[in-house]
């Protein structure tokens, strides 16, 4: 009676996958022999000519050439015992086509079932590692990536031989002798991350883990100062540091790349002679009503900012993105930007076009007495409505500030030196500064910001205007 | 050809050219001259139903029925002619390709590929044929080889003129074996112990796909030289030769002269291995000029002329092939899985805690797969 037997795609090498289908050297029909070359295949390593198992009557070709094959799925159906009639296998029906005492013989026997564990159909557990590129292949040249596949598994509680307690299902694979050395480092071998075939733990991933998270001491050299950082991770050469980016740093690129990526920024600068507040200011520090507060210049530069933004309430204003509509405050939460220990914060003088000049300045000291030791609230730092920057006070001229996020304006206050200087027709030497004013242009025009600017530097340039603007 | 490099062939002893033609040796003729036309049909044979055995191998790995197999083909006369001038005394420690010279020391072949279909570590009792496991590790048992040979010589085995009693060792490797750091060792080991090794390299050219050009400047007996050794570099495509140059190596080793190495000049007619594709790294031209120096067609070509090989006698051998054939291949395809707690019983002759551990570690392991689901 006629036998049919199937022949399933070998693994022609280690541990591959597939195949594809180059040549068939046979036909349906044909009579072959036990070793006879029926199948050209490619696999990921070599071309390789598949020999027959069997020998018998060619029935099927169950793939077609240029077919990416599974290994262990049937290609050729072979009668091998080619007397009298049956229906091929796959067409027969396992329950009702055969019932007589001569079944179709199906075996299954003679299907590969190799040397190694057997492929399942299963797609692989989810614990299953990924697998590295050539895997545990002895000789030849790779298996794809991603391609093996394990059994299944009905149980993870297994512990690791020795009985230790360890969440690890599978124990870590490493030599002995890298095991030793990290039992010598205090390693835990499952904290390393493994980059050997197979997930093995070698010596340098030992090595590299302690590197990665052992103190390092920064390189000093002998004109060098004391390491200044006291936190992150030193880099393996010694020469540079790692920082996480959190807290005020954090806050600061963040409010810094929004406004700057979202408000188009214009700057505009102003030269002018401030001898008139200098005079003022010494005036003032000698006067009774100011004995107990610090009379500084930035003083007036805050009472000359809020007085342009009562003669120019528009520039005291926020552009509502999300609504389509400019947010005008009437209301000026004056911020000072500090530099502090901490970082860049913005604390902000709340209703600071309501007070007197001596409030002003009690307020000025208390925000930058607060900020410098680190006590600045949340609450001082949100709803400001402009804000003004005092880069002079390091001593530099003047910068292009970037807005406080949700505000339209910012003032930069550079140093102010002795220079000659024109005045009343002859050069003299007079206290002179520069002033840049940046602006939202969404929502300010040059000619607004010009305007403000031009206004904060007459009061500089003259304090008594502010009396007749007052 | 190169004519100075690993490849020379200055003084290749040979004893028959590759069209079979004989020709005198001023040394080695005399050994050859042991051989009667018989013993020359049995080698015949040997070389036949080896091959006959390698090619069904590498079909029941290409079936998948093995999970990688180890071609000797090209290589048979290299290893049984050395493996015929063994005696009963004498021990071999192979490496892994030693198909022929296994089947000479009396191992069933089929058994060897218990290995190759991943059921055992080594499949024959070494004591009972004088012949070690296969080794995996390249060049690591030519150590191995040395200290049973150094063992030899206290036990009294060597250089008592009797050829019950005398005996030496042979260790086989190849020629990128001659790259380790082990092979070295071995050599000084062997040569300033007395050691009774005869070191046989089978230079077949290419270590998996280094060409051997690429591992020496010189022919790779040479190397014996630096420690003092004797070498000869024979034919290894040159049966008889083979068998000529191994026994005049066995008696200077087992008289007590010392090492001999040998280098076997061969060709690996096939791949390294059934994952190896050999033409991503030589040429066919290559491979065409050695299958015209076939070394089953040398012997058969120099037999024929002399009317030594009857057609019953090569019927009677092709039936044996086919025979052999086909019990490699209904047993191969017969062997059940064996019970995997299997391989811890040979680690240890005596119990031992740490395996035992293993040993229960993997039960609990296996249980934890769904069975059911993998036997499909």
């Amino acid at each position: 009676m006629p036998t049919f037997e199937q022949f399933n795609l070998p693994d022609a090498g280690e541990g591959l996958t597939e195949a594809d289908i180059v040549t068939w050297h046979i036909a349906v029909g044909d009579t072959i022999e036990v070793n006879q070359a029926i199948v050209e295949i490619e696999t990921a390593k070599s071309l390789v000519e598949l020999p027959s198992p069997f020998s018998g009557v060619v029935t099927r070709l169950l793939v077609e050439v240029g077919d990416t094959v599974e290994v262990g799925a049937p290609i050729l159906e072979v009668d091998v015992d080619p007397d009298g009639p049956a229906a091929p296998v796959a067409e027969a029906d396992a329950g009702a086509a055969d019932v007589s005492e001569d079944p179709v013989a199906v075996t299954a026997s003679s299907v590969p079932e190799p040397t190694a564990i057997p492929v399942p159909a299963a797609a692989p557990a989810p614990d299953a590692p990924a697998e590295s590129a050539s895997g545990a292949v002895l000789v030849g040249y790779g298996v794809k990536a991603g391609s093996a596949k394990r059994r299944p598994r009905v149980s993870d509680a297994l512990d690791p031989v020795g009985g230790e307690q360890d969440a690890h299902e599978y124990p870590v694979l490493a030599k002995p002798p890298v095991r030793k050395l990290a039992k010598e480092l205090g390693v835990d071998l499952t904290t390393v991350t493994p980059s050997g075939p197979g997930g093995l733990v070698t010596r340098e991933d030992v090595e590299l883990h302690v590197k990665a998270t052992a103190a390092q001491t920064l390189a000093t050299y002998p004109e060098d100062e004391q390491p200044w950082l006291e936190a992150g991770t030193t880099a393996t050469d010694g020469r540079s540091t790692r920082v996480a980016v959190k807290s005020v740093r954090k806050r600061t690129a963040e409010a810094m790349v929004h406004s700057a990526f979202s408000a188009p920024h214009v700057t505009e600068f102003l030269t002018v002679d401030v001898t008139e507040t200098m005079n003022l200011v010494k005036r003032l520090k000698q006067d009774r009503d100011f004995a107990d507060v610090r009379v500084t210049p930035l003083l007036i530069v805050a009472k000359a900012l809020l007085l342009a933004v009562r003669r120019h309430p528009e520039v005291n204003a926020s552009w509502d993105d999300a609504a389509q509509e400019i947010v005008y405050k009437h209301y000026v939460n004056l911020g000072i930007a500090a530099s502090t220990p901490r970082g860049l914060v913005v604390p902000n003088i709340k209703d600071a076009h309501r007070l007197p000049l001596h409030a002003l300045a009690i307020e000025l000291q208390e925000l930058t007495a607060a900020a410098r030791n680190g006590r600045t609230t949340p609450a001082a730092m949100s709803d400001g409505t402009i804000t003004i920057t005092n880069v002079g006070a390091l001593g530099i001229d003047t910068g292009t500030p970037i807005l406080n996020p949700g505000e339209a304006a910012i003032l930069a206050f550079g140093s102010i030196r002795q220079q000659p200087w024109v005045h009343e027709g002859e050069i003299q030497i007079r206290w002179v500064t520069q002033l840049a004013l940046s602006f939202d242009h969404r929502l300010v025009d040059g000619e607004l910001g010009a305007r403000v600017l031009a206004d904060v530097g007459r009061v500089m340039n003259d304090p008594s205007q502010g009396l007749v603007w007052a | 050809m190169s004519a100075s490099g690993p490849l020379s062939t200055d003084g290749l002893v040979q004893v028959l050219t590759h069209t079979g033609q004989p020709v005198d040796h001023p040394t080695f003729s005399a050994y050859a001259a042991q051989l009667g036309a018989e013993e020359l049909r049995e080698m015949w044979r040997d070389m036949m139903l080896v091959r006959a055995f390698d090619n069904e191998a590498t079909s029941l790995q290409r079936q998948g029925e093995l999970g990688l197999w180890v071609q000797s083909l090209g290589q048979e006369a290299a290893q049984v002619g050395s493996g015929r001038a063994l005696n009963g005394n004498d021990f071999v420690f192979p490496s892994y390709r030693e198909h022929g010279v296994a089947y000479t020391r009396g191992v069933d072949l089929v058994e060897v590929l218990r290995i190759f279909r991943g059921l055992q570590h080594g499949a024959w009792d070494p004591q009972a044929h004088n012949f070690h496991l296969y080794t995996l590790v390249i060049g690591s048992h030519a150590l191995h080889a040395t200290g049973y040979a150094m063992a030899m010589s206290r036990d009294g085995m060597v250089g008592n003129g009797d050829a019950d009693k005398d005996g030496a060792v042979v260790a086989y490797f190849g020629d990128g074996a001659t790259s380790q750091g082990d092979v070295s060792e071995a050599l000084t080991f062997a040569t300033v112990y007395d050691a009774p090794v005869v070191f046989f390299c089978q230079n077949n050219q290419y270590a998996i796909s280094e060409s051997v050009i690429r591992q020496s400047r010189v022919p790779i007996a040479e190397r014996a030289r630096g420690v003092g050794m004797p070498s000869v570099r024979v034919d290894g495509n040159d049966v008889i030769a083979c068998y000529a140059v191994t026994q005049w190596a066995l008696d200077h080793a087992r008289s007590g002269q010392g090492p001999v190495f040998v280098e076997a000049l061969t060709y690996r007619m096939g791949a390294h291995t059934t994952s190896d594709d050999p033409t991503r790294y030589r040429d066919r031209a290559e491979e065409d000029y050695w299958s015209e120096r076939d070394p089953i067609a040398r012997l058969d070509a120099y037999l024929t002329a002399r009317g030594e090989l009857s057609d019953d006698y090569r019927e009677s051998v092709a039936a044996e092939a086919k025979a052999l054939g086909e019990r490699t291949r209904t047993t191969v395809r017969s062997w059940e899985r064996p019970d995997l707690l299997t391989m811890f019983d040979d680690v240890y002759a005596l119990p031992h805690s740490g395996v035992e551990a293993e040993r229960a570690w993997f039960e609990r392991y296996q249980r934890s797969f769904d069975l059911q689901g993998a036997a499909q």
